[in-house]
């Protein structure tokens, strides 16, 4: 009875809350264009076909780090590390190289050799070579701060789609249409011509495109093309050993494991499939590329790939991210051994105005803000209640410029709307209800773009974490905004801050930012006031509880603690909870918790969210034992009355909703559960590949 | 096997072809076929020889890997025997002491044999040591076991490249077992899938010269292990062609090709190189239960679930060897009068007529002229019912598809015998001819009578009596009912004049000519199971049997019962040429045999344990020739032969000694040389030649002594290398002398011929000749014998003589200088 799709905005009895269960909260993720792996700092670069790009901590529970926003005018099509660097070349013809620390693009060089389709770096890290639409591959020069020109190879008839280079820094190979070429990086000639056949039957007069190519230590070429073949071709003398025909359709992209015995095809069917470099008998020495395992885990193109140590990652036009660890590599039935699927990213993009009851969504290009619908029934736990007054869509706000928005921010009560792009940053004054906008044109000069903004509670100061971990903050006062100070946590400190928590009583605010540290300010003397110990993963969410001012920060390896602001220590419960340690399922799920707030009727209550559950954290009740089962409030409430005693723990998990983005809880404590069914993404994309299936 | 005074049950009819074969290069074709191995030519598709010796179901046959002119055979009897079977001998028997499931050999391992056996639980894979010895029979005791839980199937274990690890699948693990490093990696999959896949492992195939595993699975995947020496390294890649479960594998020896069948009785061919790649060769008629390829790759076959093994030449169909079909047998066993064939279910949807006098099956016959899907669990039409009348004119069937939720289709159709094709057409069809399963049918057996009256009683509580003319017509002529109950059987009297209808436990009888009910005999409690009228002397009586055990038999003068007794009897059969009556009778979980005439108190015949479990099917065929048995117990047999289906769907007969050593006579004649495959046109052809050639002989003796090609001294010395040959001069006088005419007596060249006789293997040749030359026309064997003092094989020392130089290669000089 809880599944009616068509109601948009529904209030559900439900036990103790009265739930506003919203679906019309349209988000929609951009398809994955490029990966980028790096080994040494086990991070994943991202690109979109909106031009945003993720970066996301394998080490870290392949926690979604940082994001920086996308570009109307920029379409990546490749991306590479170069040590701790991040360059992308995109079909506007421009290298660009980005600032991780600011979140923004440091600098932009035009190749002037028309669109770009791949960029590749020698594994010194010295030259970059770029494939161009006029068929040229241009090298540049790494430099310190920048890169500078250094010459063309070899002019081609035809584009360079894909290129490698040999791990020796002396042989590029190119995939271009119909062949692929082979140059001495030194002098730039050309030296072989491999031919690449065509396509069988109708699509013998299409010109075949490589699409990926991958250069081994041993010479080895691999190449992919749209005529759905993989082929592995010996470097040194120009010649074809196997073809491996993989799909009817293109195979778009090949990634090689760092030890070159293992490598993974993409192909337009949405399947990855693995060709290992195994001996054909125990004892012998020779090896050859054998096609051994199949992945579907999307439904679309796969675009994207990176063969990590353990796992395979791959992305494409469904825009989720799937980590396939590889179950050779890794132990069996562990946290590492599942598979994972990134669909959402790791943090908020709703806004709640808990006094006023709307809600503020934000899109990469549009702000909308919604009011929440009411009802004054009354029914059963689990039941639906009458709707008196729909949900209606206050405002939609358009950016301006071509940056995509960044960051916003809602005041609580509902009066001020602020967001932030990569260049710029606007606040906004709602009036009348928040029915009319009005554009706040006297800024503060240190309100620089923001990578995180909050309101205070009671909506009268506003924070804008800038560059350097610092966070201005800003007086709000009707005719103009009054500059209050920056706060500084020490020098040194350089990582972009991507959580900010005021406290209720407008007394602390506390930050994180990606380097796992976490400040907490007084705002009263606009002053350190205390550094949390560090912890070894990164913060996803954090609030400040209303009453006892302990801060709840949870980590991206799902740990939660509790520290108390006032003692400047942990507290007594999470010193518990430590030793204890947390329920092995509770640890094992994929998803980061996003958001926590408190219930101001329980004050030991804390209500995480993350992606597929909610969360009552009941202090008062005992943790759960790690042996025992967890069970959920379902399966408790069936029990008889002697064993619920037994088996009722501090957890209260509610899994009724899915695909949460947000959970919060009003001032007239109802609770507000925002969804984006994976379905209705799958419906928007566009249809996949025609693919005959057995009996159809 | 029982025996039973003179009187033996056999297996007939091409009895189940079981289990894997082995290959001689391209000739022969080894199956194990119910307790004997078969041997056939790949070409002929005749039967060369049929290794008979275990006594239990023949389980396995592989060639031996050091001889390929021998094979191991193992069976549930615990032996293992070794045959040459090129010859059809029997070499060596090794006794084990367990059952054994099935044998598996390589190259790699010299004495040594690889057999499942059963433990308690499970199966296990056994190393037997075969001893070297010169007895017959020699006890193996040497075991060792190598892999515990395994299973009994012999697709699920194979040796890999070389021998040097063997594998094995059972549920869902997969087991590698390296020999040098003695070393074990077990490979677990998970039940089913997300998808719903079924992972259970069917059949295991390993590449020749790879390391590479190919493992069938239920849901129809093919996975290819690689890099299974590594506990967790290992990877595998999935092929999937097949819906239902793949039932065998095999690579061919050049590792080139990987063959696959199933359910879907299609044979698909995947390059082992580009696995994208693959042929198929579709229709094989049924599903596909082993596959084997030849050692040089030139033939491949397939043996498949309906008793057929097809020889497949690249991806073509070249031979079929085709035994009795034996699915699930629903209707009676028949006996078409006209080819005296038996008659019974085979191909889904089609009659088998199954010549008994040949072994060998005649043709099918569609019956439901409706495609049949090769899918498991699909409902589709069964043949159940089938009956001729007694001229052969008419045959009638009866078709039944029952689905889940659906009505019940019927069809009753009426075939006539077509005399220009030589074959029965489709007369009449009536679609629903009862509202419900027809339980009986029977033909009016009198031959007298104008119209043929065919009565069909269904458990709709009716019986119909259709009235059969010439033209394309068929009239329901009654119907009949009593007091709503259920009919289960129905019989015709031998003249006709009665038909008996059981409802339930009543018997009824009636006038076919009036449709009169005559009288009803009722027998307490019980439903009558059987029914049947004595013939010839016995006609008055009426015998039925009752499912509380009871076999009555009521005299039909006085409408009373004349006698019964308490038997559980399972099928009652009447002879149709004598008065005999044959009563199976179930009885401790086997089946005894009573012949009786229902007139005298004493059965003529008894047989206990006959088989296990029950026989349900079962038929008298005339003989063509009348036997003349004067013993009293064979008597019976003399006028027809009576076969029965066992529950394992073994076709077997009853024969008697006489008839016994006449075939086995027969069969010895059949001994001939290995280099022509065994046909009836050889036997034709080669007899004649054999005459003319000796007919020669007999021409030329007059003149001048013949050629002495046939002295065994000679022969071995042509058959001897030439670089172990003592100088040409020293043989030279040995071979004068034996061309010189001999003037011993006569004793002394009879001598050496019986010695031959019975001399060791190695004489074989001259053995085989003396034998063939007795069968040879009597012409030439008169001839030969005029000729034979003109040209005497040497003397049996100078024989020895050869002999011993021959053997002794180098040290011939020595022994002949001293001498």
């Amino acid at each position: 009875n809880l599944n009616v799709p068509k109601a948009r905005n529904r209030k559900i009895q439900m036990g103790e809350f009265k739930v506003h269960r919203i679906r019309f909260f349209d988000y929609m993720p951009s398809a994955i264009r490029a990966m980028a792996f790096s080994t040494r700092t086990e991070r994943l670069a991202l690109a979109r076909a909106d031009g945003a790009l993720e970066i996301f901590n394998f080490s870290d529970n392949y926690f979604q780090e940082k994001v920086l926003p996308g570009h109307d005018g920029r379409a990546v099509e490749a991306l590479c590390w170069v040590g701790p660097r991040l360059f992308s070349a995109g079909l506007n013809g421009e290298i660009t190289e980005y600032d991780l620390e600011n979140l923004r693009p440091r600098y932009t060089v035009d190749a002037y050799g028309g669109p770009i389709w791949t960029i590749g770096v020698n594994s010194q890290g010295t030259l970059l070579a770029v494939g161009c639409e006029d068929g040229t591959v241009k090298m540049f020069e790494v430099l310190k701060e920048r890169i500078q020109f250094q010459r063309n190879l070899d002019r081609q008839r035809g584009r360079i789609i894909s290129l490698s280079w040999h791990p020796s820094g002396t042989l590029i190979a190119a995939g271009m249409m119909d062949m692929i070429r082979i140059f001495d990086a030194e002098t730039g000639r050309a030296t072989h011509r491999l031919v690449v056949d065509r396509g069988a039957g109708a699509s013998k007069s299409k010109e075949v495109v490589v699409w990926s190519i991958a250069f081994l230590s041993d010479y080895t070429i691999i190449s992919s093309d749209s005529a759905g073949k993989v082929q592995i071709w010996d470097g040194l003398n120009g010649t074809l050993i196997r073809t491996h025909l993989i799909t009817k359709w293109d195979v778009l992209a090949l990634s090689v494991s760092q030890d070159e015995s293992s490598l993974v095809a993409g192909t337009s069917e949405g399947t990855v499939v693995q060709f290992q470099f195994l001996s054909s008998t125990v004892d012998r020495l020779d090896k050859d590329w054998v096609r051994t395992r199949t992945f579907k885990n999307h439904s679309h193109d796969v675009r994207a790939l990176a063969h990590t140590e353990t796992a395979v990652v791959s992305g494409g036009m469904d825009t989720q991210l799937v980590v396939r660890p590889l179950l050779d590599k890794v132990e069996k039935n562990t946290r590492e051994s599942a598979i994972r699927k990134v669909s959402f990213p790791h943090r908020s993009l709703v806004c709640c105005a808990k006094k006023a009851g709307v809600l503020l969504f934000q899109f990469p290009d549009h702000l909308e803000l919604w009011r929440l619908g009411e009802s004054d029934g009354y029914g059963k736990p689990g039941g639906s209640l009458p709707v008196k007054r729909g949900p209606e869509k206050l405002i939609q706000l358009k950016r301006k410029g071509e940056d995509h928005i960044c960051c916003s921010a809602l005041s609580p009560c509902g009066g001020w709307l602020a967001y932030s792009t990569v260049t710029s940053f606007r606040l906004y004054r709602l009036l009348n209800g928040s029915i009319s906008i009005c554009k706040v044109s006297k800024l503060p000069k240190d309100l620089r773009p923001a990578h995180q903004l909050c309101f205070s509670t009671d909506s009268s100061k506003l924070f804008a974490s800038s560059s350097n971990s610092s966070v201005v903050v800003v007086a709000l006062n009707e005719p103009e905004c009054k500059y209050l100070g920056t706060l500084k946590a020490k020098y040194g400190c350089r990582q972009p801050v991507h959580l900010l928590s005021a406290s209720e009583n407008g007394k602390w605010l506390a930050t994180a930012n990606t380097d796992c540290e976490v400040h907490v300010y007084n705002l009263d003397k606009l002053k350190l006031h205390c550094t949390v110990p560090v912890y070894g993963s990164c913060p996803t969410a954090m609030a400040i509880h209303p009453t006892t001012s302990n801060l709840v920060v949870v980590h991206a390896d799902q740990q939660i603690f509790e520290y108390s602001l006032v003692k400047k220590e942990y507290t007594e419960w999470s010193r518990r909870l430590q030793k204890q340690g947390l329920h092995s399922l509770w640890l094992e799920r994929d998803t980061p918790i996003t958001h926590v707030t408190f219930n101001p009727k329980n004050p030991a209550h804390i209500i995480v969210q993350d992606l597929f559950m909610f969360c009552i954290i009941d202090k008062s009740l005992p943790l759960p034992e790690a042996k025992n089962v967890l069970y959920n409030q379902m399966t408790l409430r069936s029990l008889p009355e002697p064993d619920r005693v037994l088996h009722s723990h501090g957890f209260k998990i509610c899994k009724d909703f899915q695909h949460l983005l947000c959970v919060s809880l009003l001032e007239d404590h109802s609770l507000v559960v925002v969804e984006r069914p994976l379905l209705d993404i799958v419906s928007q994309l566009p249809a996949p590949v025609r693919q005959k299936k057995f009996a159809t | 096997m029982v025996e039973h005074g003179d009187i033996r049950v056999v297996r007939r009819g091409g009895s189940k072809i079981n289990f894997r074969h082995g290959f001689r290069p391209t000739m022969l074709l080894l199956c194990a076929s119910g307790h004997s191995v078969k041997v056939f030519s790949t070409s002929t598709e005749e039967c060369v020889h049929e290794l008979r010796g275990h006594t239990d179901l023949v389980t396995g046959v592989v060639v031996k890997p050091s001889n390929h002119l021998q094979a191991y055979s193992c069976s549930l009897d615990g032996t293992i025997r070794l045959w040459d079977f090129t010859d059809g001998i029997l070499i060596k028997t090794y006794d084990i002491g367990y059952s054994i499931y099935s044998i598996h050999t390589s190259a790699f391992h010299k004495g040594v044999v690889f057999t499942v056996t059963s433990t308690i639980k499970s199966f296990q894979l056994v190393a037997v040591h075969l001893p070297q010895s010169g007895d017959q029979l020699v006890k193996a005791p040497e075991l060792s076991a190598v892999i515990s839980d395994v299973s009994s199937n012999p697709g699920a274990i194979v040796f890999g490249r070389g021998g040097e690890y063997i594998a094995s699948a059972n549920g869902l693990h997969l087991e590698v077992f390296f020999f040098k490093k003695q070393k074990t990696y077990r490979f677990f999959l998970k039940k089913d899938t997300k998808t719903g896949g079924k992972n259970t492992f069917m059949c295991v195939a390993a590449h020749p010269k790879d390391d590479c595993i190919a493992t069938g699975h239920e849901d129809g995947k093919i996975r290819l292990w690689r890099n299974f020496n590594h506990q967790k390294e290992y990877t595998y890649s999935t092929l999937h062609w097949h819906s239902n479960a793949v039932s065998s594998m095999c690579f061919t020896p050049e590792g080139t090709n990987l063959l696959s069948g199933g359910v879907e009785s299609v044979l698909v061919q995947w390059r082992y190189n580009d696995v994208s790649q693959r042929d198929f060769l579709p229709r094989l008629g049924a599903a596909i239960t082993h596959i084997a390829v030849s050692p040089d790759g030139a033939l491949s076959c397939t043996s498949h679930s309906d008793n057929k093994i097809t020889i497949i030449q690249g991806i073509k169909v070249s031979a079929v060897l085709q035994g009795l079909v034996t699915g699930d047998v629903e209707t009676d066993l028949m006996v078409d009068p006209r080819s005296k064939a038996l008659v019974l279910n085979g191909k889904p949807g089609h009659l088998q007529f199954y010549s008994l006098k040949r072994d060998k099956l005649l043709y099918n016959l569609d019956i439901v002229q409706q495609e049949y899907i090769h899918e498991l669990g699909l409902q589709q039409f069964k043949v159940v019912k089938v009956a001729f009348d007694a001229s052969g004119n008419w045959m009638a069937t009866v078709e039944e598809r029952k689905q889940k939720d659906a009505e019940q289709e019927l069809n009753l159709k009426l075939w006539a015998f077509d005399e220009q094709t030589q074959s029965f057409v489709l007369n009449t069809t009536v679609a629903d001819p009862h509202e419900s399963r027809i339980t009986a049918m029977c033909f009016c057996q009198a031959a007298a009578s104008q119209t043929t009256m065919l009565i069909s009683a269904s458990e709709d509580g009716h019986f119909k009596a259709w009235q059969l003319h010439d033209g394309p017509s068929c009239l329901c002529d009654f119907v009949g009912a009593y007091r709503g109950l259920v009919p289960h059987c129905c019989c015709f009297s031998a003249d006709g004049s009665l038909l008996a209808v059981s409802f339930q436990e009543v018997v009824t009888v009636w006038s076919p000519a009036s449709w009169e009910l005559l009288a009803t005999l009722s027998q307490p409690p019980k439903a009558i199971r059987n029914l049947c009228f004595g013939r010839l002397s016995c006609s008055k009586y009426l015998l039925g049997t009752t499912d509380d055990h009871l076999l009555c038999c009521w005299n039909l003068l006085t409408c009373s019962l004349e006698w019964s007794t308490s038997m559980d009897i399972s099928l009652l059969l009447g002879d149709p040429l004598t008065e005999n009556i044959a009563a199976f009778c179930c009885h401790a979980g086997s089946t005894d045999l009573f012949v009786f005439k229902p007139s005298e108190p004493r059965p003529v015949f008894s047989l206990k344990a006959v088989c296990s479990g029950k026989v349900t099917h079962a038929v008298f065929a005339p003989r063509e020739e009348m036997l003349e048995s004067c013993e009293e117990s064979s008597q019976w047999l003399n006028h027809s032969q009576l076969y029965f289906l066992t529950q394992c769907m073994d076709l077997m007969t009853f024969t008697t000694k006489a008839e016994e050593e006449k075939l086995m006579a027969s069969s010895k004649q059949l001994l001939i040389d290995d280099s022509v495959a065994m046909t009836p046109f050889y036997l034709l052809l080669g007899k004649h030649r054999k005459g003319e050639s000796g007919a020669a002989a007999s021409g030329e003796s007059a003149g001048r002594p013949p050629l002495p090609q046939g002295s065994g001294a000679v022969k071995e010395l042509l058959r001897t290398p030439a670089h172990v040959l003592p100088s040409t001069s020293f043989l030279c006088s040995m071979f004068v002398k034996s061309l010189l005419v001999s003037v011993g007596d006569a004793s002394e060249e009879s001598k050496p011929a019986e010695e031959e006789m019975e001399s060791e293997k190695e004489e074989e040749d001259s053995e085989g000749d003396m034998e063939s030359s007795a069968s040879r026309p009597e012409r030439g064997s008169l001839a030969r014998r005029s000729a034979e003092p003109a040209a005497p094989p040497l003397t049996k020392a100078q024989l020895r003589e050869l002999r011993r130089v021959k053997k002794l290669d180098h040290s011939w000089l020595t022994g002949l200088l001293r001498s």
